[in-house]
């Protein structure tokens, strides 16, 4: 594999090579245009100078007759610095004046002109000179050419041709050398981005597209890939500690169920009620892995999120009433005082509800099950804020830690001997995020206080909500 | 309840084989149909007391086979069952024309109970004003409850949840239904929160009496009867 040819396949390579062809046509006609307005205007100076001094030679033979149309031309001819040519012949071919030796050996071309070599006539470069001439036959047979030494203007052309060349070879080079180092420059920081990505595929999850900081497209693409990277990262670390956590947390469970099984069928007695017992000891614990394998899809589907789309209007004070209402005896049952602080109006948002329920049930299952009896916990809802917060005066969360709680299946290591699988704050948090909802876990002094925030109903833009304005 | 008619529409065999069972057991008579096709002829033939079907079904699905029925003028109650446990799939289950949704795995003991509940509702009839079991009677119209005459009074979820016992007299409740039903949630809580509310009833309805009412069915539930537990 030569590089070059990767080199034309490229993108930045292509489009080099076109601004390189734009630019060369540009500078083409720039360049003729300059031919024209220099050359073209020269050419045509010289051509109308003939032509005057053709029509003053015209009138002195025409007034004066031949001597003085010769002493003209001889004038003339003589002034050292002219490059005018001049030349009279008899109509027999004898000259009579100028300072040309002889009539050019040429063909007239296109309106009589005649382009041809004249010998060094002690010109400023004592070289061969090219001229352009009109000739012309007078009247009774005289004939006249006049013309002009075009050394200089081939100097020009000469050096117009020559600069052209060097322009075009010049814009070509450093159209070529700029093309190509603008693609090796952005093939090598796409090189590296596939060069990252192929790591990546092999299994390196940990590398990450170098970036320049430039802010560049180039550079946006590193960055929003390595924003992806970390995505998928965070998704399969997610994944993987789910997948372990289920996989103690129901291996464990079912290992115990299946050892219950096999020693009863070991003890092999003829008791009934040993059977029936551990039967239904079996069943519990059947259950007890059905709940967390329940819980597990609630967070699933909690976090698909698509179901947004089905939200409906819900009034977060009764969800609060009816989850106070269900939870106030469990709390004092184990010897909590338990307040709820619920407005008597409707605090309405936007959502699904029985998430919604089922996140505030499990708020306040936490706080019942880790508050110690004697203490506290209050269910408060701020209508304006849409807020609904659980205060307990456990022993709350640790700073650090309050973020880890809300992954699957962590629970903090006080927390093991209490009975639980470890999923509730999980499926609080995903609700909260399918809700668009702030959840903040804050400290209560002493204690845990958890808040979730709904944004404001109006900006899910419902068609209910003024349905339910008229209502209410 | 024994003795009801029974169609399980359920294309696992094997499952299917565990419900007749279970149910045969229980004292009912059993029709098992292994698709929607053979379901909807069943259903349409015979009288049954209810309809035990699963959502998703070779052939034609539970949900436009209940549309079906419903459409024909049958209404037979019904009682689905899914392995799909959302909110959402039990509302549509439930709009099709389902009585009631039962999501896969669940405990025979709920089943059980839930279809009990469903035939008795059936044949409930007109509304009721006043309901009584036993010595127990509940006035729906004072929102007042009396046992052998005395009044006792009760907080306004506690009323709601003897309504509920009391409607259902007889049958077994489960905590799962009592969630639904008195406090519409479609969820189990973490911690056995009717087990709490039950004991608080307890207190107000059999404490002071010589019979106790409520009567723990063990594995299942609750049931409120006048006799005790046979």
């Amino acid at each position: 594999m030569t590089p070059f040819p990767k080199l034309l396949r490229t993108t930045t390579f292509r489009l080099a090579l076109l601004y390189l062809g734009m630019f060369g046509a540009s500078v083409t006609v720039i360049l003729w245009v300059v031919w024209r307005t220099t050359a073209g205007f020269m050419e045509q100076q010289v051509a109308d100078a003939i032509a005057a001094d053709i029509a003053l030679l015209r009138q002195e033979y025409q007034f004066g007759g031949l001597p003085r149309l010769i002493a003209t031309v001889r004038d003339r001819s003589n002034d050292p610095h002219t490059n005018a040519m001049y030349l009279v012949l008899s109509p027999h071919g004898v000259p009579l004046a100028g300072n040309l030796s002889g009539w050019p050996k040429v063909m007239p071309e296109q309106e009589g002109w005649m382009h041809f070599q004249v010998a060094p006539s002690g010109g400023p470069h004592g070289q061969p000179a090219t001229a352009s001439a009109q000739g012309f036959v007078l009247p009774g047979g005289l004939k006249l050419l006049v013309g002009r030494d075009m050394s200089v203007l081939d100097t020009l052309r000469h050096r117009m041709v020559a600069s052209l060349g060097w322009v075009v070879a010049v814009t070509g080079a450093l159209g070529v050398a700029g093309g190509l180092l603008l693609s090796r420059r952005a093939l090598a920081r796409i090189e590296a981005i596939n060069r990252t990505t192929r790591r990546i595929i092999d299994g390196d999850l940990a590398d990450r597209v170098p970036r320049t900081g430039s802010g560049d497209e180039i550079d946006r693409l590193a960055a929003n890939l390595n924003t992806m990277l970390d995505q998928i990262v965070r998704l399969m670390e997610g994944m993987r500690h789910v997948s372990e956590s289920v996989a103690h947390d129901l291996r464990t469970p079912l290992t115990r169920l299946r050892s219950r099984l096999e020693l009863v069928l070991i003890e092999d007695t003829d008791d009934p009620e040993v059977y029936r017992t551990a039967l239904q000891e079996t069943i519990g614990e059947a259950d007890a892995l059905l709940a967390t394998f329940r819980a597990l899809l609630s967070i699933a589907e909690a976090e698909a999120g698509g179901r947004a789309a089905d939200f409906q209007p819900v009034d977060l004070a009764a969800i609060a009433r009816t989850a106070a209402d269900l939870y106030e005896p469990v709390a004092e049952e184990k010897g909590l005082t338990f307040t709820a602080d619920v407005p008597d109006a409707p605090v309405p948002a936007r959502g699904n509800p029985q998430l919604l329920s089922q996140a505030l049930a499990n708020l306040l299952d936490n706080a019942i099950k880790y508050t110690p009896a004697g203490g506290r916990i209050a269910l408060r809802v701020d209508g304006a804020a849409g807020r609904l917060e659980v205060a307990d005066s456990g022993p709350g969360i640790p700073a650090d830690l309050r973020e880890r709680v809300l992954e699957r299946f962590v629970r903090l290591d006080d927390a093991r001997a209490t009975p639980g699988n470890g999923l509730g704050l999980a499926l609080v948090d995903a609700v909260a995020r399918l809700h668009g909802a702030r959840l903040e876990l804050g400290d209560a002094a002493p204690g845990l206080s958890i808040a979730l925030t709904l944004p404001p109903a109006a900006e899910g833009g419902g068609p209910s909500a003024p349905a339910s304005r008229a209502g209410g | 309840m024994p003795g009801m008619k029974v169609l399980v529409i359920e294309d696992d065999a094997r499952a299917a084989a565990y419900l007749a069972k279970g149910l045969k057991e229980a004292g009912h008579v059993v029709d098992v149909a292994n698709d929607g096709k053979e379901g909807l002829f069943l259903a349409g033939a015979e009288h049954y007391d209810v309809l035990i079907v699963d959502r998703m079904l070779p052939g034609r699905d539970g949900l436009s086979l209940v549309e079906i029925l419903r459409a024909t003028g049958n209404d037979t109650p019904v009682l689905f069952l899914s392995a799909l446990g959302s909110v959402d799939d039990r509302v549509k289950g439930l709009r099709a024309g389902g009585d009631d949704y039962l999501t896969k795995p669940y405990a025979f003991s709920e089943l059980l109970a839930r279809i009990e509940v469903l035939v008795r509702r059936r044949g409930a009839g007109q509304p009721q004003t006043r309901l009584s079991v036993g010595d127990l009677e509940m006035d729906l119209l004072s929102r007042t409850v009396r046992r052998a005459g005395r009044e006792i009074e009760l907080l306004p979820r506690e009323f709601a949840l003897l309504e509920y016992l009391m409607r259902n007299a007889g049958s077994v409740v489960t905590r799962t239904m009592m969630l639904e039903n008195v406090w519409d949630y479609h969820f189990d809580p973490q911690t056995n929160v009717i087990d709490v509310h039950i004991a608080r009833l307890r207190q107000k309805i059999d404490k002071d009496f010589p019979t106790p009412l409520i009567h723990t069915v063990r594995g299942a539930g609750y049931s409120l009867r006048a006799a005790p537990a046979a």
